[in-house]
């Protein structure tokens, strides 16, 4: 209902991506928007994180076709998808244990004076970053990463992934490790992402997660995007449903027309034959 | 999108005071990080119980023997610390020293070049031997364990060759001997020192400096200080007791001042831990060490950083084959071979560098290498067999790898890892 009204800052059409024989996505759309929470749903081998993995140029899809604030994008690389402003908050954090707090923010990223890496600067970037995110947990910026909690990195992978100006987050699984009230931080946390206008993608198995902070929800089943919906409009489980068997009513996999819905299944890519 | 914005001023940072460290020291201990720890109450053990049991362990001249001797070992474990910090191992670096020295020693008796040629063609060796090393690790993909095994046993054979089986090259070149032989003039020892303490107070309070006026945290003055002067009296004790006359008879010839190599290791120690822990490159290498896959996603050339640690590797084992050649006049089928490499490999464990990687400083290779020389000297000067020692050496690194495994257990019950 939405989708069409202001134009979504990161589109994917008619994405393909196989492993040999394994057809892993299949004329997958996706669309991302400035200032929501886009829920990304599906059972374990939809392909969540093999799309994921296609926006963040780790892997690079068969066909298909990406567009950035409505110019065609090449992503083929970790450093193309970052220089768009793209970054992914990886399920396993990709965090070093045994760096600290602003190492690991800056990691790969370091600025430098000369030949020296430039320290004072660095650490006053990341505290700014996390007072601006409203983190207080957290008792100093040069605490080793080892030493702090799963909510704690979560906190600072997520801070990480916010410092470069970037305009699209995806976060893969979140709060999968996390305690009660630590999920509810850092849910809030997503929230407030979107809040600043960034474009939030939240891979979750969690409805409670899905329906606390998301806008819209777009659900992968078998490979397929079998529906993309605010979440206002769906319940609890007809989410399940599209998750578990591609279908809710009349959302979902058979019901191929229903522009209502913001689904799209019609638009046939040329590049998807290749 | 704000979160950038201006540096908004930090809340104003004020020191803690020294206090607070030094309570925060020992919780880190009580948690698994035990640091220098081990390696500084290992040395005064022994020293302790050499010195009561043999007090000529004790006097300048055996203090003066003790560091050429441990050089050696200490330069090559430098080297190896890179490659123990990516959770690698380099087991040839023993027998890359040994080529290196021979190269070194050809180059001087059979192509006659002169001593700068000479060892500048063993570093290059050297570097050459790492690059290698590194790619089949990186590039290839085989684990760094069988790659150094196999160039373990490689090198012994090429060091058998160049020398042509067992005869001895004898270096006569004075530039060359100096290094592992003779000693910094007394004066020129004491200003080397001065300039040494100086530089490293200015540095480290122009750091609190820096850091206290962009309003970041920073060590109190009291710490700074404090390291300040102990460096100043553990540096200033220790050229004292070197600049002491220990020659037996003085009217034929004097023996005193700093051992020439020493200088050299406390340059290649300021040097390589200016890389490790102040440049880009030094944090790449922790952070390969620490979470490979992290470093990769944050898009560090990882094979580069671990072609780049072999090379360090192996340069630093030519150095040590230098010094091991100067100090022995010559090099036979054995530099660099039997001991030295579980040595040099034991000296960085003892000080506190991680097997597992990712944990470790350049000073652990001198903490480290001084216990491996102490223990090697003192037995030496008890009587001991060369049995013996290999077997207390081969515990004491043993029960330094226990200390790691253990500490690392401890911190991760006490959730530091």
């Amino acid at each position: 209902m939405t989708s069409t009204q202001e134009r979504p800052l990161l589109e994917l059409r008619g994405i393909y991506k196989s492993f040999g024989a394994v057809q892993v996505l299949h004329d997958v759309d996706f669309f991302i928007h400035a200032g929501q929470v886009t829920a990304l749903v599906g059972d374990n081998g939809a392909g969540k994180s093999t799309l994921v993995k296609c926006i963040s140029g780790i892997y690079s899809a068969d066909a298909g076709e990406f567009r950035f604030e409505g110019q065609p994008v090449h992503i083929h690389g970790p450093r193309d998808a970052a220089q768009l402003g793209i970054e992914i908050v990886y399920q396993d954090l990709a965090l070093c244990d045994n760096l600290d707090i602003v190492q690991n923010m800056f990691l790969g990223r370091e600025r430098r004076q000369g030949m020296v890496l430039d320290d004072p600067t660095m650490e006053l970037m990341a505290s700014d970053t996390l007072s601006n995110l409203a983190v207080r947990t957290v008792r100093s910026v040069r605490q080793q990463v080892a030493s702090l909690s799963g909510g704690q990195r979560q906190t600072v992978a997520i801070a990480k992934a916010v410092l470069w100006n970037s305009k699209v987050v995806i976060l893969d699984e979140p709060t999968a490790a996390l305690g009660v009230v630590q999920t509810a931080h850092v849910l809030e946390l997503v929230r407030r992402l979107a809040d600043k206008g960034l474009a939030v993608v939240l891979i979750s198995h969690n409805m409670n997660d899905v329906f606390a902070v998301s806008d819209r929800v777009a659900a992968l089943y078998l490979g397929r995007m079998v529906a993309e919906v605010r979440t206002a409009d769906v319940t609890h489980a007809q989410v399940v449903e599209l998750i578990t068997a591609g279908r809710s009513g009349n959302i979902g996999l058979p019901a191929r027309a229903e522009p209502a819905n913001g689904t799209n299944f019609d638009t046939t890519p040329e590049g998807a034959a290749e | 999108m704000t979160t950038l914005g201006t540096p908004v001023s930090a809340p104003a940072a004020t020191p803690a005071p020294v206090s607070s460290y030094v309570s925060g020291y020992f919780r880190r201990v009580r948690g698994g990080e035990m640091g220098a720890l081990p390696a500084i109450l290992g040395l005064v053990v022994l020293c302790t119980v050499f010195s009561i049991v043999r007090p000529v362990f004790l006097t300048p001249g055996n203090f003066a023997n003790l560091l050429p001797q441990g050089a050696a070992v200490t330069v090559i474990a430098m080297g190896l610390i890179f490659v123990l910090l990516l959770g690698e191992i380099d087991l040839s670096a023993g027998f890359t020293s040994g080529v290196c020295a021979s190269i070194l020693a050809l180059a001087l008796s059979e192509q006659g070049l002169p001593w700068y040629a000479a060892i500048l063609i063993a570093m290059l060796v050297g570097t050459l031997i790492g690059t290698t090393l590194g790619a089949l690790v990186a590039k290839v993909g085989i684990p760094s364990f069988v790659v150094t095994l196999a160039a373990f046993l490689a090198f012994q054979g090429v060091v058998l060759l160049l020398i042509k089986g067992g005869t001895i090259v004898a270096i006569r070149d004075p530039v060359v001997l100096a290094i592992g032989n003779k000693n910094v003039p007394p004066l020129l020892g004491w200003a080397l020192f001065a300039l040494g303490v100086a530089a490293y107070a200015a540095i480290q309070l122009l750091r609190v400096a820096t850091r206290r006026r962009r309003g970041v945290s920073h060590d109190p003055i009291g710490l700074v200080l404090l390291r300040v002067a102990a460096l100043t009296i553990v540096g200033g004790a220790a050229v004292y007791i070197l600049n002491v006359e220990r020659s037996r008879n003085v009217l034929i010839t004097s023996l005193k001042g700093v051992p020439i190599v020493v200088p050299i290791v406390v340059v290649l120690l300021i040097v390589l831990t200016f890389v490790l822990k102040r440049t880009g490159y030094g944090l790449h290498i922790y952070a390969v060490g620490g979470n490979r896959e992290a470093a990769l996603r944050a898009g560090i050339n990882t094979d580069r950083i671990r072609i780049s640690a072999f090379m360090i590797c192996s340069t630093m084992a030519a150095i040590g084959g230098i010094i091991t050649a100067s100090r022995n006049n010559s090099v036979d089928a054995n530099t660099g071979g039997s001991n030295v490499l579980l040595y040099a490999v034991g000296a960085a464990v003892i000080g506190g560098t991680s097997l597992f990687g990712g944990k470790g400083r350049i000073l652990d290779a001198v903490l480290g290498g001084a216990v491996v020389a102490v223990i090697d000297n003192g037995m030496g000067l008890m009587g001991y067999s060369s049995g013996v020692k290999f077997i207390v050496t081969g515990t004491v690194l043993l029960l330094a790898a226990g200390v790691d495994a253990l500490s690392r257990r401890r911190a991760a019950t006490a959730g530091l890892r």
